[in-house]
């Protein structure tokens, strides 16, 4: 295995003044944000906010049009392919439907990793795969197909499937989006342990506010494309700051506005190019 | 990469084909040969193998029942219904056995790997290997890619017997053929190597024009429903088209 990327006395993952545009908008705009070592780090935000963006800025999958993010001392955005496959090996990551290959048994799908980047006999692969879905409470479905689970069982498939490797990082994009109430109290239990047991440090993409206060250690909340609030979810609740109070007690108006950015309604309605785009 | 969407009705063919030349590079320049690797390969050739014989056998039996009666029925006018068996093996090992097959090929084989592809991508299964430092291109492009390059000749080998065998059908328990002389002008006629072995290496270059096709248009398809139909309709289209041109330039070369 590779040596650790992530240092416990520094920050896991830093992203500084980050913009990202994406077909035309700024998704990001001068981002800021550290995410501590050791941790549960919510990043909430309402959605079209860039969460899943900042997410794939970490995994490597996008880079930014302007400035740096870093894991541990390595900056992703400019690794060569290989050192950024080197690098995801060390990184979990869970997707919002977990997607997992649909050809492959649940058994095959969690195994798939250690196949492909360790020599491993497959006896102790047998083993690893039967722990790993111990973890997640799967064991008995290892023979199963994706498509017979229900959604929340295939993310938490996918979640032993994400731990296979034992990564120092890992990466969850909405994972309690349609799940049940048990299902939901189950998955953030299951981050919790997770994190404490191996030690890692977790990123947590999520809109769930309710549940986020349970799990995560710190959270980061981001609104037009920049971090407006960042502390522990007790910090946040309390904070007077209308922005994050209207997110943290969900409330429909506040500044975070209902309507996506157009001219004004008068406009497009009687102006001049409202009645011709009417009529075309 | 998504497919070139700009450009008039000639510049967009051009830009596409480059592209699919570039992804065809790329796929074969990452090509790494493991255990895990030959594995999969052999999964695919089955998949799109064994799943394609119903329709190669059916066609093909009733392709040669069919050429078999046309061509019987024109050379006994002539009074040359004899040699009905040198004309059905010509035209089926030169140019039928290979270009049918490849075309039933992208329609039964072809559109199936595209829609899996194209559906991986709207899973994010794709992403999702990505992110585990396997390299889709290897795990999931390549195999497919050697399996139509494997399946398609045998296949062909397939579709040419089951046509023979319309063709005895017809011709001589029907039509009341000498067998001797049915099967006595055929072995005259055909040439082992430039008849047979030129339809076998068309087959060849079929399959894998067929196989590239489809995982290109499946691997640069939008990833949603709209998305997919649309790459594997253009799968089985692209496909026909480039089987048919390809087969005239081979076969303009080979006489």
């Amino acid at each position: 295995m590779n040596a650790a990327i992530l240092n416990p006395h520094m920050p896991a993952i830093r992203l500084q003044d980050v913009t990202m545009i994406r077909s035309g908008n700024r998704v990001l705009d001068g981002f800021n944000l550290d995410i501590p070592a050791g941790k549960v780090t919510a990043v909430l935000g309402p959605s079209g906010s860039g969460k899943t963006t900042v997410l794939k800025l970490i995994a490597g999958q996008l880079q930014p049009n302007r400035g740096r993010v870093l894991i541990g001392d390595t900056h992703v955005s400019k690794l060569k392919r290989s050192e950024l496959n080197t690098l995801r090996r060390q990184i979990g990551v869970l997707l919002q439907n977990g997607a997992l290959l649909t050809d492959l048994t649940c058994f095959d799908n969690v195994a798939l990793p250690l196949r492909e980047h360790t020599k491993l006999p497959e006896t102790l692969i047998r083993r690893l795969v039967l722990l790993k879905l111990q973890a997640v409470g799967l064991r008995g479905a290892a023979q199963m197909y994706p498509q017979q689970l229900s959604g929340g069982m295939n993310r938490r498939v996918a979640m032993a499937r994400a731990l296979a490797l034992d990564p120092e990082l890992m990466l969850y994009d909405e994972p309690f989006a349609g799940l049940d109430p048990i299902s939901l109290a189950a998955g953030g239990r299951l981050i919790r342990q997770i994190n404490r047991v191996l030690g890692i440090t977790s990123v947590v993409i999520t809109h769930d506010v309710a549940e986020v206060s349970k799990f995560a250690d710190h959270v980061c909340i981001i609104a037009g494309g920049r971090v407006v609030g960042f502390g522990t979810p007790a910090e946040l609740t309390d904070s007077d700051d209308p922005m994050i109070h209207q997110f943290m007690q969900g409330l429909a108006d506040g500044p975070v506005p209902f309507h996506y950015p157009a001219p004004s309604l008068a406009e497009d309605l009687i102006g001049p190019g409202g009645e011709s785009g009417i009529r075309s | 990469m998504t497919p070139a969407a700009e450009g008039n009705i000639l510049t967009r063919p051009i830009a596409q084909l480059g592209q699919a030349l570039v992804f065809l590079f790329t796929a074969l320049s990452r090509m790494r040969l493991s255990r895990l690797q030959l594995g999969e390969t052999l999964r695919q050739t089955y998949f799109v193998g064994v799943r394609s014989l119903v329709i190669i056998i059916t066609c093909g039996f009733f392709v040669g029942l069919v050429l078999t009666l046309q061509t019987y029925d024109t050379l006994t006018r002539f009074g040359a219904g004899d040699a009905v068996s040198t004309v059905l093996s010509l035209s089926l090992f030169r140019e039928l056995g290979p270009v049918l097959t490849a075309i039933l090929f992208a329609g039964r084989a072809g559109t199936s790997v595209t829609a899996e592809i194209g559906l991986m991508k709207a899973t994010e299964q794709l992403d999702a290997l990505e992110l585990m430092a396997i390299d889709p291109m290897e795990r999931i492009v390549q195999p497919r890619l050697l399996a139509g390059l494997l399946a398609v000749p045998v296949l062909t080998l397939i579709f040419n017997l089951t046509a023979l065998l319309g063709g005895v059908v017809f011709g001589i328990f029907m039509m009341g053929i000498d067998s001797n002389v049915f099967w006595g002008n055929m072995q005259s006629s055909v040439e082992l190597g430039r008849d047979f072995g030129g339809g076998m290496f068309k087959a060849v270059a079929f399959g894998f024009l067929a196989s590239w096709l489809a995982v290109y248009y499946g691997w640069t398809c939008k990833p949603t429903g709209e998305g997919v139909a649309l790459a594997t309709t253009q799968t089985v289209i692209a496909t026909a088209i480039a089987v048919l041109l390809l087969d005239f330039v081979m076969t303009a070369m080979m006489l």
